[in-house]
């Protein structure tokens, strides 16, 4: 048992721990905190699998700053976070589906994937490369520009259906 | 090295908790809370099928930063709305929410 086998299975313990604790518990509040240490266990797995700037983005936008936005919302929608029931009726169904989802992906991905555990190594000027492909027109330059849009108009349309 | 395969189940594990929690839970928030784990889990299998098959180009670290930016969009226009329904109806619970429902 190598030392990143241990970091590999703490940070898997916080992501589905966290996942479990963000649809378990009845708090809200919780689930939201919850949610942030499932996020940070994603970040240690990209760590792991040598991708540190997905990592930091990881942080900064999941938990800098969708975490927030949805902790905000709570507080201001909390007069309903009582002793009120937080599972529907159809919670048993769910959790059937969900477990045969999870049957099925696991059962199909350890027969085809089972068995790679070398890789090559990372290119050094990993982030370098990933810039350049943005800005490349044969590369990612138009969905680049692509997801600006979408950006802007999230924007735009958040303030619009917010906005009394 | 790690297995790839160990990677591919935690997203699994963590895709299958979100999907139970859009299921089953009645609060619009903790729905959407849900929607960003079954992303990040995505997310994760992205990474970890770039790393292990090929990690000399950028596609899979970019097909990852573009399920950042929707993630990004999805959270914030699902969350206005949700603000804008709770001022409207006093009410974030999913099943009360039909308003176009007849």
């Amino acid at each position: 048992m190598t030392v990143t086998t241990i970091i590999f299975a703490v940070m898997a313990i916080f992501t589905l721990g966290g996942g479990l604790g963000v649809v378990a518990s009845r708090n809200l509040f919780h689930a939201a905190l919850y949610l942030v240490l499932s996020l940070f266990g994603i970040a240690g797995l990209f760590i792991l699998l040598e991708a540190p700037f997905l990592a930091a983005v990881q942080v900064l936008v999941y938990v800098g700053a969708i975490a927030v936005l949805i902790t905000i919302t709570i507080m201001v929608t909390r007069r309903l976070m009582g002793p009120v029931e937080s599972l529907n009726r159809q919670w048993p169904v769910a959790a059937v589906a969900a477990a045969l989802v999870m049957a099925t992906l696991g059962f199909v991905l350890v027969n085809q994937f089972s068995g790679i555990s070398t890789a090559p190594d990372v290119p050094a000027d990993g982030l370098t490369l990933l810039g350049a492909a943005f800005v490349d027109p044969a590369g990612f330059l138009l969905p680049f520009e692509v997801a600006s849009v979408l950006l802007l108009a999230a924007l735009i349309g958040a303030i619009v259906v917010a906005r009394d | 090295m790690i297995p790839l395969h160990w990677y591919l189940l935690v997203a699994a594990g963590l895709f299958s908790l979100g999907l139970y929690g859009v299921l089953s839970r009645r609060n619009a928030v903790a729905i959407l809370m849900s929607i960003e784990l079954m992303l990040t889990s995505v997310n994760l299998n992205l990474v970890a099928f770039w790393r292990y098959l090929s990690p000399e180009t950028v596609n899979g670290k970019m097909f990852a930063i573009f399920v950042f930016a929707v993630a990004a969009a999805e959270a914030a226009v699902g969350l206005a709305l949700i603000i804008s329904i709770y001022r409207n109806r006093q009410t974030v619970i999913a099943e009360d929410i039909n308003i176009l429902k007849w």
